[in-house]
């Protein structure tokens, strides 16, 4: 018996990509899912540095920070590998994942969700330019980040599934298969492959929650 | 075929980020040419090697280029097997290694440069945090040195060491250039005699730059930030 727990919070995509992994690698696990405005003893006790998710926990360890929860999950459990073997493959995998982890990079991202005026109309086109670098640098002509197969890479995209969701509330398509004929591909397959398809927020639940969050953050900027 | 294993490791003096790859090159005796970059007129082989962020460092081997000195030295410990080993071998292990490195290059790294460029009251409160950032490393470094007094060499230098000893390695300078100490027996002594362990190794007393050249370009940061903050 493996015993291992994932502390999440739907719908984060990095909690998401940890329960992707275990389950593509077919690993047992008991999700339970955190409310970070109430966050459990358990989520202080395994992640006393940042309080957040996600967290694996195994054997009592636990760890934290998704891109490091992913290559120990890599590591621990190498049957259906998420990581090619050839070291430069490899590196290249891990940039494209940092890359979409650096929160520099991703700034505008937020900014699209929940930006007004001119700010949103700065991160509709920083937006645009981070998925071209995606588009044509990171995805090419594979049918997944990760090759022929999904990878970790893919599992760090994974945001981009549901990415759809967000631009229904602000009213911006700018993923469209026209500008984006890839990566507009890729979550198609994405979200058709069975592991994932069984493991993917909700799309009406999504809406009411991201249009909360996103009134929230509009509420707290008016006062 | 003169491509095959050559190493080349465009950097520039004064990037941590440079320093850590070569501290990982030279640790392996990896034999490599440096090249060194002038970030304000960038080389066209920079410009084609790292197109995304079209920063140092970027370590060239056979020919193929990498970014990012994270990626960097996992690729060097992947691919030269030799002693020492940077990451160790146990998955668990391996992870609070990532974890913490993770956390010196974001957090503390982040908490210096805010101190750094901040006067008055603002850097009374960005030195507050970075203490208190100091501190959760303090902690989490208990773990592994368990009996507290870090013993480094060669050998067993890892990435951990190379994340502390490219950040706060020259924290004399930078204590000098802020004001305010923020390393000491008292306070960190973990922190202190890991930093002290590390800096006596002729490896990194070797690759550290010039101490006035280092002070030199600290003060110009500080100086070019509190001006333009105030203007």
């Amino acid at each position: 018996m493996e015993e291992v727990k994932v502390l999440g919070s739907w719908p984060s995509p990095y909690g998401y990509r940890v329960q992707w992994a275990l389950e593509l690698k077919g690993v047992e696990y008991e999700y339970i899912d955190e409310d970070l405005f109430n966050k459990s003893d358990m989520l202080l006790k395994y992640n006393p540095v940042h309080k957040k998710i996600p967290v694996l926990v195994r054997h009592g360890k636990s760890i934290a920070e998704s891109a490091v929860i992913l290559e120990y999950i890599e590591e621990t459990w190498p049957q259906n590998p998420l990581l090619p073997k050839d070291p430069y493959e490899r590196a290249m995998a891990r940039f494209w994942i940092n890359f979409v982890d650096n929160k520099d990079k991703a700034a505008p991202i937020v900014t699209f969700f929940i930006g007004v005026g001119e700010e949103h109309k700065k991160a509709t086109e920083e937006t645009k330019e981070l998925l071209k670098i995606l588009e044509e640098q990171a995805l090419g002509e594979k049918k997944y980040f990760g090759g022929d197969e999904i990878g970790m890479v893919d599992l760090a995209m994974g945001w981009m599934a549901y990415f759809g969701v967000i631009e229904e509330i602000v009213d911006v398509k700018i993923l469209d298969a026209e500008s984006f004929p890839r990566l507009h591909a890729w979550i198609q397959n994405f979200r058709a492959h069975p592991v994932i398809k069984s493991n993917l927020p909700d799309h009406d639940k999504l809406l009411v929650s991201y249009t909360q969050k996103r009134q929230m953050f509009l509420g707290s900027t008016t006062t | 075929m003169e491509e095959e294993n050559k190493v080349t490791l465009h950097g520039t003096w004064f990037s941590p980020y440079a320093k850590r790859v070569e501290l990982a090159l030279k640790l392996k005796g990896i034999p490599f040419e440096y090249v060194e970059e002038d970030l304000k007129n960038k080389s066209p082989l920079l410009l084609k090697y790292n197109p995304v962020y079209k920063k140092v460092p970027v370590l060239v081997h056979n020919g193929k280029p990498i970014a990012e000195s994270f990626c960097i030295i996992e690729y060097i410990d992947e691919t030269w097997k030799n002693s020492p080993q940077l990451l160790p071998e146990d998955p668990y292990k391996r992870a609070k290694v990532r974890f913490w490195s993770s956390f010196i290059h974001q957090q503390l790294y982040e908490a210096m440069l805010t101190v750094m460029k901040a006067a008055g009251e603002a850097q009374g409160k960005a030195i507050k945090e970075l203490l208190e950032k100091l501190q959760v490393l303090e902690e989490g470094m208990k773990d592994f040195f368990p009996n507290g007094t870090p013993s480094i060499s060669n050998r067993n230098m890892g990435i951990l060491e190379i994340m502390i000893c490219s950040l706060l390695g020259p924290y004399k300078l930078q204590e000098e250039v802020i004001g305010i100490k923020i390393i000491g027996p008292e306070k960190t002594p973990l922190i202190f005699s890991w930093l002290t362990a590390i800096n006596e190794l002729p490896l990194v007393k070797e690759l550290a730059p010039p101490q006035d050249k280092t002070v030199a370009l600290l003060k110009f940061v500080r100086e070019n930030a509190l001006k333009s903050s105030s203007a």
